[in-house]
C-alpha cells in the first residue's frame, strides 16, 4: 500500500511545463530521495504534494484514496510536513512558543500552561540532541539547532509524511548525524520521507529509493542501491557518463595555480575579536586558493567577513597587495581590492528587488558614471561582459534578480565581486544552494579566476568541495587557526583528523 | 480596457490585471474619476478649474516627491510639515536682505533638519519613524517660536509671485513643482545617488557589503526630502500671502505619504515611483474636488480617501504575493 502516490501529474506555468506528467510513489517508512538540478521540477513536486499549486494533470492519492488539497493547511492537516531550506519559524519567540505554536498547552482556566510547554518542549527536544533553554529566543540559536525545532515540530504535528527540502544545507556533520538519527527513528514509525538534498553522500547513507527529475521530466526512480553514484549524477545532468567520470565530482581541476616565491597578496596576522577569532594568521598569494575549514561556528565566515570590513575586530591586521587595510570598513575593503561573497545570498548578497543589471553595477557606480550621473552604455559593457562570462541565464539583463534561480542568482553576485577588479575574493559557501550545473561553473571559474593571479579564500562546508578546490586548508577551530594542510595532505581525510584530533587536545 | 481584455482571453485576464493594477492603478482611477467630472460636474472641465486644482496640488506633490525617496530607503519622514513650517517662519525674517536671502535661509533650515533626521537614522539607527517624530513635533515648536507665534503678511512682489504669478499662462508654483519631478525623476533614473538609494532600500546588509556609502547616501535622502518640504513651505507661505507658522504644512506629512503610498510605491523600499507619486497626490486632490463640488461633507471625503488608500495597500499587497 502506497502512502503517497502521484500518477502523471502535470504543472504547466505560462511558457514552461514545470511537471511533465510524473508519476511518484511514496512507500511507508520510506526515505525517498528526489533529486535533480534546479528548474528539474523538485520544488514544483513538492508544492503539488503540500497543496501550494493545484495540478493542472494527473492525480494524487494519498492513503491509497483520492486527494486534492486545495491549500497547505489542508495538506498539513491530512499529516503532509514540510520542512523548507529556510527555517520558517518565529525568530522572536521562544523556543518552546515555536514548537507549540497553535497547539500550546492550557492549563484549567484555559490559559497557556507555560509551566508545562517548557517542559514537554525540553523533552522533546532532547530526543533530538538539542540541550537549549527552551525560553530563549529561537532566533538566537544556531541554524542548525532552529532546524531541529523545525523538524520537532513537524513531527509533532502527527505527520505520516514529512518532506525534507535541503535540510543539512545549514547543519555541521555532528548535527546531520543527530538529523539522520531521527530520520531512521521516523523511518521505523512508518513515516514516509520525501528527501531533498544535493549532497550525494548523504543520500547514500540514509536514503532507500530515489526520483530522479529533468527538466520537468521523471528519468529514473527506483531502489538507491542498485543506482551507482556515477550513473546518479550522469541522469541528472543528462551528461554522457565518460565525461562526468572523467571531470570527477566536481568541477575543479585539482591542479595548484599558486606560485611559491611571489609575495602574498592578502596578509592577515593575528586578527581577534571577542569570543569569535584568536590570533588568525594565514596568507594568500596569488593565484593562489587557500580553503577555510573547520566546522559550523569554527569562526570561518567571521574571519571573512572581518577582512572584508563588515565584522567587528579587537585588534589585527591586514595587508593587501603590501598595503595595510587601516581600520576596515566595507567601503575601504572594496577599495582595497577586497570582494567578499556572504554565506547568505538572500540577506546580503543580492538586491531581489533590482535587475540584473543594476546588481552588477552596483559596486561600481562611481566608475561608470560621470559627475555623478551613470553612463548606460559603460554599465552595459560591464554588465554584457560578466553576463557572458558567467553564462548568467536571464531573460534580459533587466529582469529582477529575485526571480532568477539560485545558480544565476549567485552568479550575479560573483560578478559584482569581478567587476569592482578584486585582488582578492573571498568566498563563503560559493556553491551552496545551488543545482548541479552552476555548481560545476562557479567551481571551474574558481579555479580560472585563481589562474588569472587573483588570492582566493574559500568557505565550504562541502569537504570535497574544499579540498578539490583548494591548494592549501587552513583550518579553524573556536576561533583558532589549529593547522594548515599543504600539498598531498589537502585531503577529506586529513582535514577531517585535523577537526577531530584537535578537538581531542583539549577535551 | 480592461474588459475589453475579459472577452479575447478570459483565462489570464486576473493575473495580468493583477500585476497591471499596481503600475497603473493610480493612471485609471484618474482618467475615471476626470471622465465622470467631465459629465457629471458643472464647470468642471475649465481652464480656471484646472489651475486651481494644480495650485492647490503643487505643494503636496513637491513633499511627496521627497517623501517618496525616503520611502525607497525603506523609511519614513513624518517632520515634512515642521520643516515646511520652519521655512514659513524664515521668510519674514529675512525677506528684508532680499527674496534670494530668504529663500537660501528657509532651504538651509531644511539642510539642517534633514541632516538631523539623516544622523539619527543613518549613524545613532534610530528607525526612520522615531527620529523624524522628533522633529515632527520640535520643528514645528521651533517654527512658532521663531515666529513669536504670529501670522506675518507677506507683502514683498517679488516674492509673491512665486505663489501667485503666471510664466506663460501657467502659475509659477506649477512649473516649479513640475521641474522638481523632472529633477527628482532624473536623479532616481539616471545618478549613482538614485541606484545607491534603490538598493540601500532594496536590501541595505547586500548594499553595505558591496562597499556603499550607506550613511552618506541615507543622510542625502533626508537632507533632499527636508529641502523639498522647506521649499514647498515656502511656496506656501507666497501663495496665501502670509507666513503663519502654526498652520503651514499640518497634515501634509499623512497627503505626500497617501500620495507615495497610493501611487504605488511600495513602503518596503527598493522601487520609487516618480510618476505614480505625482499621479497619486492628483487622485487624491480630484477626490477631495469631486466631493466638495457635488456638496459633500469633509468627513464623507475622508474616509472615501481612507478607501482610496486601503485599495491602494490591497493592490499592492496581491502582486506582492504572486
Amino acid at each position: 500500500m502506497a502512502l503517497l502516490e502521484v500518477a502523471d501529474v502535470s504543472k504547466i506555468f505560462p511558457g514552461v511545463r514545470a511537471l511533465d506528467s510524473v508519476s511518484f510513489t511514496l512507500q511507508p517508512g520510506e526515505v525517498h530521495a528526489l533529486v535533480g538540478e534546479n528548474g528539474a521540477g523538485k520544488s514544483t513536486l513538492i508544492k503539488v504534494l503540500t497543496g501550494v499549486y493545484q495540478p493542472d494533470g494527473g492525480e494524487l492519492r494519498y492513503q491509497d484514496q483520492p486527494a486534492q488539497f486545495g491549500t497547505p493547511m489542508d495538506a498539513q492537516r491530512a499529516g503532509i510536513s514540510t520542512i523548507y531550506q529556510e527555517v520558517n519559524l518565529v525568530p522572536l519567540m521562544t523556543v518552546a512558543q515555536n514548537l507549540f505554536l497553535g497547539r500550546e498547552p492550557r492549563n484549567s482556566f484555559g490559559m497557556i500552561d507555560r509551566g508545562r510547554m517548557d517542559r514537554e518542549a525540553r523533552e522533546v527536544l532532547a530526543g533530538y540532541g538539542v540541550t537549549t533553554d527552551v525560553r530563549r529566543q529561537l532566533g538566537t540559536l544556531a541554524l542548525g539547532a532552529q532546524q531541529m525545532v523545525a523538524l520537532a515540530r513537524a513531527v509533532m504535528i502527527d505527520a505520516k509524511v514529512v518532506i525534507m527540502d535541503e535540510p543539512t544545507s545549514s547543519l555541521e556533520p555532528r548535527e546531520v548525524q543527530t538529523l539522520f538519527g531521527v530520520i531512521r527513528d521516523l523511518h521505523a514509525k512508518g513515516i514516509g520521507i520525501i528527501y531533498v538534498s544535493h549532497r550525494l553522500d548523504e543520500l547514500y547513507e540514509i536514503c532507500d529509493a530515489v526520483t530522479i527529475l529533468r527538466d520537468g521530466k521523471l528519468v529514473h526512480t527506483g531502489k538507491l542501491a542498485e543506482l551507482e553514484r556515477i550513473k546518479l549524477v550522469s541522469l541528472m545532468l543528462g551528461r554522457d557518463m565518460a565525461e562526468v567520470r572523467r571531470e570527477g565530482a566536481t568541477a575543479f581541476s585539482g591542479e595548484g595555480t599558486g606560485d611559491e616565491s611571489a609575495a602574498p597578496v592578502l596578509r592577515v596576522r593575528e586578527l581577534n575579536s571577542r569570543h569569535k577569532l584568536h590570533d588568525v594568521t594565514f596568507d594568500v598569494r596569488p593565484g593562489e586558493v587557500v580553503g577555510l575549514g573547520g566546522l559550523l561556528g569554527a569562526g570561518r565566515s567571521e574571519t571573512i567577513k572581518a577582512i572584508g570590513g563588515a565584522y567587528h575586530l579587537d585588534s589585527g591586521e591586514i595587508e593587501v597587495d603590501g598595503k595595510e587595510l587601516k581600520k576596515p570598513t566595507p567601503v575601504r575593503a572594496v577599495k582595497a581590492g577586497i570582494a567578499v561573497q556572504p554565506e547568505d545570498r538572500k540577506a546580503e548578497g543580492i538586491v531581489p528587488g533590482l535587475s540584473v543589471r543594476e546588481n552588477i553595477a552596483l559596486a561600481v557606480l562611481p566608475r561608470v558614471s560621470r559627475g555623478g550621473f551613470v553612463s548606460d552604455s559603460k554599465i552595459d559593457e560591464i554588465v554584457d561582459r560578466y553576463m557572458k562570462r558567467l553564462r548568467i541565464k536571464a531573460s534580459s539583463p533587466d529582469q529582477a534578480v529575485g526571480d532568477l534561480s539560485g545558480g544565476n542568482q549567485q552568479k550575479v553576485l560573483l560578478a559584482r565581486l569581478l567587476a569592482t577588479d578584486p585582488k582578492v575574493l573571498l568566498l563563503d559557501e560559493p556553491t551552496r544552494g545551488i543545482d548541479v550545473g552552476a555548481k560545476a561553473e562557479v567551481q571551474s571559474l574558481i579555479d580560472e579566476l585563481a589562474g588569472e593571479g587573483l588570492g582566493v579564500v574559500l568557505v565550504s562546508s562541502d569537504a570535497e568541495e574544499l579540498v578539490e578546490g583548494s591548494d592549501r586548508v587552513v583550518v579553524l577551530r573556536d576561533g583558532v587557526v589549529v593547522g594548515t594542510l599543504t600539498g598531498t595532505e589537502v585531503t577529506t581525510e586529513d582535514l577531517m583528523s585535523t577537526i577531530a584530533t584537535e578537538a581531542h587536545r583539549e577535551h | 480596457m480592461s474588459t475589453e481584455t475579459v472577452a479575447t482571453r478570459p483565462t489570464l485576464d486576473t493575473a495580468r490585471l493583477k500585476a497591471w493594477l499596481p503600475k497603473y492603478g493610480v493612471y485609471a482611477a484618474i482618467v475615471l474619476l476626470v471622465v465622470y467630472n467631465i459629465f457629471f460636474t458643472p464647470y468642471f472641465a475649465t481652464w480656471s478649474n484646472l489651475r486651481i486644482q494644480l495650485i492647490q496640488v503643487a505643494p503636496i506633490v513637491i513633499v511627496a516627491l521627497g517623501m517618496a525617496l525616503v520611502i525607497g530607503t525603506e523609511g519614513i519622514d513624518l517632520s515634512v510639515g515642521s520643516v515646511m513650517a520652519l521655512a514659513a517662519a524664515f521668510i519674514p525674517l529675512y525677506l528684508g536682505y532680499g527674496v534670494v536671502a530668504a529663500i537660501i535661509v528657509a532651504l538651509l533650515a531644511g539642510v539642517a533638519v534633514g541632516f538631523i533626521n539623516g544622523v539619527l537614522v543613518a549613524k545613532v539607527g534610530l528607525q526612520p519613524i522615531v527620529a523624524t517624530l522628533a522633529l515632527f513635533v520640535g520643528g514645528r515648536g521651533l517654527a512658532v517660536v521663531i515666529s513669536e507665534g504670529k501670522l506675518v503678511d507677506i507683502r514683498n512682489s517679488d516674492f509673491l509671485y512665486l505663489g501667485s504669478g503666471d510664466l506663460l499662462g501657467i502659475p509659477v508654483l506649477v512649473w516649479i513643482a513640475a521641474a522638481l519631478v523632472l529633477v527628482v525623476g532624473f536623479v532616481v533614473r539616471r545618478t549613482v545617488f538614485g541606484r545607491r538609494l534603490l538598493a540601500i532600500g532594496g536590501n541595505r546588509p547586500a548594499a553595505e557589503l558591496a562597499g556603499l556609502p550607506v550613511k552618506r547616501v541615507l543622510i542625502m535622502v533626508y537632507v533632499v526630502c527636508a529641502v523639498l518640504a522647506s521649499i514647498a513651505g515656502l511656496l506656501s507661505v507666497a501663495r496665501i500671502q502670509s507666513s503663519d507658522a502654526s498652520s503651514v504644512g499640518l497634515l501634509i506629512e499623512l497627503s505626500a505619504i497617501t500620495a507615495v503610498v497610493v501611487g504605488g510605491t511600495p513602503l518596503t523600499g527598493g522601487k520609487v515611483r516618480v510618476l505614480g507619486t505625482v499621479a497619486g497626490a492628483m487622485l487624491m486632490q480630484l477626490v477631495i474636488a469631486t466631493m466638495i463640488k457635488h456638496n459633500l461633507q469633509p468627513s464623507t471625503t475622508e474616509m472615501v480617501q481612507a478607501v482610496i488608500i486601503l485599495i491602494a495597500v490591497y493592490v499592492a499587497r496581491e502582486r506582492k504575493t504572486r
